[in-house]
């Protein structure tokens, strides 16, 4: 159910929204500027956001510029997702202790639960936690991941302008936040005003705004946001056609495309460490130098790699063909077998984060063309 | 099964009761739960558990035991590399950590009042061991069992004493082959998949279950197929990279399945469409 009840908060005021929050315990998180980045970390005021900045994305290019305006959330993504706080690139699963005589004790690491308010969540954003909530959720329970997740504070941001890479319209995952979070967030800047119009998504959320100096909604402030979601759709610069997409990928394993596409890809990982769905991780064993004391540990893997396939009788994607293959066929084809949904929500990081610019929208395009033009071939036979 | 409390990553150290070595490279560990478990270790032929080894890591390994002695956890490695060695110097009374079972099972309830061929090859003797105990435990609900395994050479095969008994009931068939004979062997030499022709089974009434090396599964079902037996009277098991058992780490993936908890027993019609891939 859509929560209707809001406010609008004035520029000046809305440096309370991380006060309350900081005062009902949680840890605030959200953009920050560094190194000619966006990056989310801890803020404390409104003074830490990227005020005035904004992103300027193509493919395997991103770059920061300065607006004439003081927006606070006038960038897209940010080169990390969220899933650094939900599923931290690195955590220890467990120690073990040597006893004596040959045996050993484990001891699970504890993993406190933490209260994260996440302020500027993109809805491209949101729906990737809600799909990897299906991954670490879903079947077995990740305590890390659950732990972060529960108490999680959300406050979405909805996208008021959009990137030559995004394409959330065409994968039904934004530019406007629908559900799922606590407080949505829309900037509007014009010659009149600085403010921000909040939509309400939870009990929690109400109970923040109520806290917060507002003024109610009127028609003219949801019509002014309607304005910019629709501007925002018609600016985005890519667009995927994911009708039929996971049939016709899982039916072209030997579509010359991905000899094409390998030829390419330099196999390096980066799609899939900014990815905000991709789940892959490794495990890592560590002794002390006594070697009475043992460790598991857990990180971010990517099918990319190498050694992820490997089997005593070798690797079984040994070529950059089967794991580019592997990649695409899992975010838009078999991602729905396993969880419902597609493993892509459009956010376009892949495409801006690529050395060498490669573009899954584009790689889509020529499948959906070769079939296409294959269909239409044997009709006219 | 795994308590639902216990984070799921999280192994429990078992006591090594008994080490049996099978072959050069080959060996059988018996476990015992180290503290006292509140219930009797449960599993269906086929699962398996991920082993670790203190400091090393952890290895997918199948349960290789008598699923009516739940008390008693067997596991037979072949050592083929860094966790595979390590498990090999470890001694009786040393602790093994063990999370599991995990996966899907051998078709046991489908086979009823059905003729059972069970091809093998090396350590896939291993994961059918468990469904050999089963079936044979129960040997008048099922038809013919057929049992078919190859091995490199005389000295790598396994079980010898439970293939002799095997071999001595009337109600089960077993054909043995190796790659290479020695000086004293009498039986069968060549591949396994010779075998699946002559194999004295109805068709249309019939259940194979196959597990071994990729090259073998794959000559194995078109053998089977070629006699007229069904796609979905078929069971293969893959062997994936894996890392995690339970759905997270991404490794196992096979096309569209986790092969930790959609395998690694699949249905041949299944995954049909990818058998014959390379590099999936
Ligand atoms: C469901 C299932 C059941 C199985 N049952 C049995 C069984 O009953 N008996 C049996 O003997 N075998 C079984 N296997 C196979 C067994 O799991 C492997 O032989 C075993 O994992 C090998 O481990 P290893 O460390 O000894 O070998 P290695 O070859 O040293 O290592 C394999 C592991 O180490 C990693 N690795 C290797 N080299 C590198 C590197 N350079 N960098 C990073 N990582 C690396 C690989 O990713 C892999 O996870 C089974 C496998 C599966 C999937
Ligand atoms: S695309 Fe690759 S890294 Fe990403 S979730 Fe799928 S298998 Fe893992
Ligand atoms: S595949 Fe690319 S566009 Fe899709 S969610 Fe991942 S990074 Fe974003
Ligand atoms: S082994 Fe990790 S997902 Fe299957």
């Amino acid at each position: 159910m859509r929560n209707n009840s809001g406010g609008v908060i004035q520029r000046a005021d809305i440096g309370q929204l991380l006060s309350v929050l900081t005062e009902k315990g949680y840890i605030t998180i959200g953009p920050t500027l560094r190194d000619n980045t966006i990056v989310y970390d801890e803020i404390e005021s409104v003074q830490d956001l990227p005020i005035g900045w904004t992103d300027i994305q193509a493919p395997g290019s991103y770059r920061l510029i300065k607006r004439d305006d003081e927006a606070l959330f006038a960038y897209n993504t940010a080169p990390q997702s969220w899933k650094r706080y939900l599923n931290p690139p690195r955590i220890r699963l467990w120690k073990a202790q040597r006893t004596e005589g040959g045996g050993f004790t484990v001891d699970p690491e504890d993993y406190a639960p933490s209260k994260y308010a996440f302020i500027g969540v993109r809805a491209c954003e949101l729906k990737a936690i809600l799909i990897q909530d299906k991954v670490f959720l879903g079947g077995y329970k990740d305590p890390c991941y659950q732990s972060r997740r529960e108490g999680a504070f959300i406050v979405a941001v909805n996208c008021t302008q959009a990137n030559e890479t995004c394409f959330c319209a065409s994968m039904n995952s934004g530019p406007k936040a629908e559900s799922d979070y606590d407080l949505a967030l829309t900037e509007i800047i014009d010659e009149q005003r600085h403010e921000f119009v909040v939509e309400c998504g939870s009990e929690r959320g109400e109970e923040i705004l109520k806290e917060l100096q507002h003024r109610p909604v009127e028609a003219e402030d949801s019509q002014r946001v309607d304005e910019r979601i629709q501007e925002t759709i018609s600016q985005m610069g890519r667009s995927m056609d994911t009708h039929r997409l996971q049939s016709l990928l899982a039916s072209q394993p030997n579509h010359p495309r991905w000899e094409e596409v390998a030829e390419r890809c330099l196999s390096c990982a980066n799609c899939t460490m900014a990815c905000p769905t991709c789940f892959c991780s490794t495990v890592e064993d560590v002794t002390d130098l006594t070697g009475d004391h043992a460790e598991r540990w857990r990180q971010w893997d990517s099918c990319f790699t190498m050694d992820f396939t490997y089997i005593s009788g070798g690797h079984v994607r040994s070529s950059v063909m089967s794991r580019y293959r592997q990649w695409m066929t899992h975010k838009l084809s078999t991602w729905h077998d396993q969880f419902g949904v597609s493993g892509c929500v459009g956010c376009g990081r892949c495409i801006t984060w690529c050395p060498v610019g490669i573009d899954i929208t584009e790689e889509v395009a020529a499948f959906q063309n070769s079939h296409s033009q294959k269909t239409t071939n044997s009709v006219e036979k | 099964m795994i308590a639902p409390t216990q984070a799921p990553m999280v192994t429990t150290p078992w006591t090594i009761t008994r080490i049996e070595k099978e072959t050069e490279d080959t060996f059988t560990l018996d476990l015992k739960a180290s503290e006292v478990e509140a219930s009797p270790y449960r599993f269906e032929p086929g699962q398996f558990n991920m082993l670790y080894v203190f400091g090393v890591g952890e290895a997918p390994i199948s349960i290789s035991g008598d699923p009516a002695k739940p008390k008693r956890l067997r596991h037979t490695t072949r050592i083929v590399g860094t966790v595979t060695r390590a498990m090999g110097a470890l001694r009786k009374g040393e602790s093994i950590g063990i999370r599991g079972p995990y996966g899907s099972s051998w078709p046991l309830e489908q086979a009823k009042g059905k003729d059972v061929i069970i091809v093998s090859g090396g350590i896939g003797l291993a994961p059918l061991r468990p469904a050999l105990h089963k079936l044979l435990a129960h040997r008048q609900q099922y038809r013919r069992i057929i049992l078919l395994y190859g091995a490199r050479t005389p000295e790598d095969i396994l079980y010898n004493k439970h293939l002799e008994k095997w071999r001595a009931r009337f109600d089960v068939e077993v054909y043995i082959t190796v790659d290479r004979a020695t000086r004293n062997w009498r039986g069968n030499v060549g591949v396994v998949t010779p075998l699946v022709k002559r194999a004295p089974f109805h068709r249309d009434n019939a259940i194979a279950m196959i597990c071994g090396p990729e090259i073998m599964m794959r000559y194995a079902v078109q053998e089977l197929r070629t006699r007229g037996l069904q796609a979905e009277d078929i069971y293969v098991s893959i062997e994936r990279n894996m890392k995690c058992a339970i759905g997270h780490c991404g490794h196992c993936q096979y096309g569209p399945a986790f092969t930790c908890k959609d395998g690694p027993v699949f249905r041949y019609d299944k995954i049909e469409h990818l058998f014959n891939l390379v590099e999936i």
